[in-house]
């Protein structure tokens, strides 16, 4: 009990006086506290940085297939935000969708300015790897396309 | 103050306004192309978004791409740095228009004073010397011999739009001044979208003395004393000093009020920096207005003790200039080296690779402005500037002795860098003199040689 409430006054002391770590010894018995810094990095800024592809929470919605050396990425050509439809309406492609150069993929909106991206690339998708409403940078990954195989 | 700014430009220059945007407790938003992807000055901000691929272009002067990224970051001001879109009036009303504040003056001023042949109109108006040259931009090849002949031989030859020492040309008679405007034309088209040319008298020996203001928006202006900048190459600012040595009060005197009152004529706000050449006879003549921060800012700001960064951050969101003539002190002297990435051994010609190992000076009185890191690769498709090193001490003769010592510990290999011709600039008693003038560094690479 008396350890606890040594702990609790320790953990006070910490916060009154924006401490992070703590070591004290008493009487053989050494008790250290650290604390973990993860609020001082916290930002409002929901962004990709640099060496993540995404973010965003529920993209495990979309399971990846398995990976070959046959997929490739439809990348964002521009920084905006991604719509995966346009407004009301029914994506415009889906997890095992076939697409050639000239198909829609998204929208990036910029400034105001709906933007269709095009794949650019024949394949099949494979996973979707934004999600609607989120901002992306360019050249972040959008889609995984597999190439297809044979003729139809 | 603003919560969260994002900072249109990269390198030192980003990594400047990124760490007085911390110390006032600001958000700061990069950006960078693909090329600039593992630049440090990047995991200094509070968050990065890629706008493009490597081209200037289609990254750091694409409007739209920064509005975008702009718009996804929530941000409530640009800093547009300086260079790419800093001077771009087109810019400045872009954000006006997206409810963006701008972090520099308005787009009027800075249309105003970007056509060089307005802004020596300006000057004109207000009694200021400039230049003799022609009145309006050049109209053709009859025009242009007449103002040579009216003005006499040899004459430079501007574009309107430009600035920075960037496409100018020396014409010594008629034939070579009509062979050159062609080109000059072509030059200034490519390099400031606009082919509009004028004309001055060429005047050498001289020296390039320029002058800091600062001004709120609410009328109330300063200057922050002089910067001498006549250490230059091809017309590129190579190092420069704060206060100017050998020149006397009087003259100083003159280009701090004649600064004051051009800035004053054109309402300008925020900070700015008005150029003034300066003859063999000690006579001072207008040249032009930059309407934002310069590279060497950070001699004024060793000199004075003043934030140059921060007061544009506190103008910018509408804050009284808290700055008194009268308590603007002048301390010691500061110098600038420009650290290029160029080879001082092969022309100057730019160079781009991988920094294998840097080591930077540091020690009592030294700065170092620098985005740089060993391992770093220094792309091709922009300026060469590594760094800036930057030394104040309370006389001259310290400073110089210092720039010596910090330049000797500056170690940067794997790239040519411009740090062996500064050593021999400021070892020459000319320099030590202040014996200067814009043909010491060609002089003194000629006498070497």
């Amino acid at each position: 009990m008396g350890l606890i409430r040594k702990v609790k006054d320790l953990i006070s002391l910490m916060n009154e006086n924006s401490l992070t770590e703590i070591e004290i010894e008493e009487e053989g018995t050494k008790i250290r506290l650290k604390k973990n810094n993860l609020d001082s990095l916290q930002t409002s800024i929901q962004l990709p940085s640099i060496k993540a592809a995404s973010l965003q929470e529920g993209s495990n919605k979309y399971l990846p297939s398995k990976q070959d050396k046959e997929s490739s990425e439809i990348v964002a050509p521009m920084v905006g935000t991604f719509y995966s439809s346009a407004p009301g309406a029914e994506p415009y492609v889906n997890i095992g969708d076939t697409v050639d150069e000239e198909t829609v993929v998204c929208i990036i909106e910029a400034m105001k300015i709906m933007n269709e991206v095009k794949a650019e690339t024949e394949g099949k998708i494979t996973e979707v790897m934004v999600e609607n409403g989120a901002a992306v940078e360019f050249g972040q990954p959008l889609f995984r396309i597999e190439a297809s195989g044979g003729g139809d | 103050m603003f919560s969260r700014i994002l900072v249109a430009n990269r390198g030192e220059i980003a990594l400047r306004i990124i760490r007085a945007c911390k110390e006032l407790g600001i958000e700061t938003v990069a950006i960078c192309s693909k090329a600039d992807e593992n630049a440090l000055y990047l995991q200094y901000a509070d968050a990065h978004v890629c706008i493009g691929p490597a081209e200037a272009s289609e990254s750091y002067l694409n409007i739209p791409s920064i509005i975008s990224a702009a718009e996804i970051t929530d941000i409530e001001a640009i800093h547009p740095g300086y260079g790419f879109l800093a001077e771009d009036s087109h810019f400045a009303e872009v954000c006006e228009s997206s409810n963006i504040v701008f972090i520099g003056p308005s787009s009027e001023v800075m249309k105003k004073m970007g056509d060089k042949t307005k802004a020596r109109d300006i000057a004109i108006e207000n009694k200021i010397p400039v230049i003799p040259g022609s009145d309006s931009a050049i109209e053709n090849q009859q025009h242009a011999i007449k103002v040579a002949h009216e003005i006499g031989y040899p004459v430079l030859i501007k574009a309107s739009f430009g600035g920075g020492g960037r496409g100018m040309r020396v014409a010594h008679n008629d034939i070579s001044l009509v062979n050159s405007l062609a080109i000059a034309q072509r030059e200034a088209k490519a390099a400031f979208k606009n082919a509009s040319i004028y004309i001055e008298k060429y005047i050498e020996p001289s020296r390039h003395i320029e002058v800091q203001i600062i001004a709120d928006k609410y009328g109330n202006m300063v200057h922050l004393g002089e910067r001498d900048c006549t250490i230059q190459r091809r017309h590129q600012k190579l190092l420069e000093e704060a206060p100017s040595p050998n020149i006397t009060s009087q003259l100083r005197d003159e280009i701090c009020k004649a600064s004051l009152k051009i800035a004053k004529a054109v309402n300008y706000t925020n900070v700015g920096t008005v150029e003034f050449l300066v003859d063999g006879e000690g006579k001072h003549y207008f040249i032009e207005m930059n309407t934002r921060l310069q590279v060497e800012h950070p001699v004024t700001e060793m000199i004075t003790g003043i934030d140059l960064v921060k007061e544009q951050l506190k103008i910018a969101h509408g804050e009284r200039l808290n700055l008194r003539q009268k308590k603007i002190k002048s301390e010691g002297s500061a110098i600038e080296c420009r650290i290029n990435a160029e080879d001082p051994n092969n022309g100057f010609r730019p160079y781009a690779g991988k920094i294998t190992m840097c080591s930077v000076p540091g020690g009592r009185g030294v700065r170092v402005d620098s985005h740089i890191y060993s391992g770093y690769e220094v792309p091709p498709y922009y300026d060469s500037l590594l760094g800036k090193l930057i030394v104040h001490q309370k006389t001259r003769e310290d400073s110089i002795a210092c720039m010596k010592r910090a330049l000797s510990e500056y170690r940067i290999e794997g790239v040519g860098t411009t740090i062996p011709i500064h050593m021999s600039i400021i070892a020459d008693p000319r320099f030590v003199n202040g014996d200067i003038n814009t043909n010491f560094v060609e002089n003194l690479i000629n006498e070497k040689e």
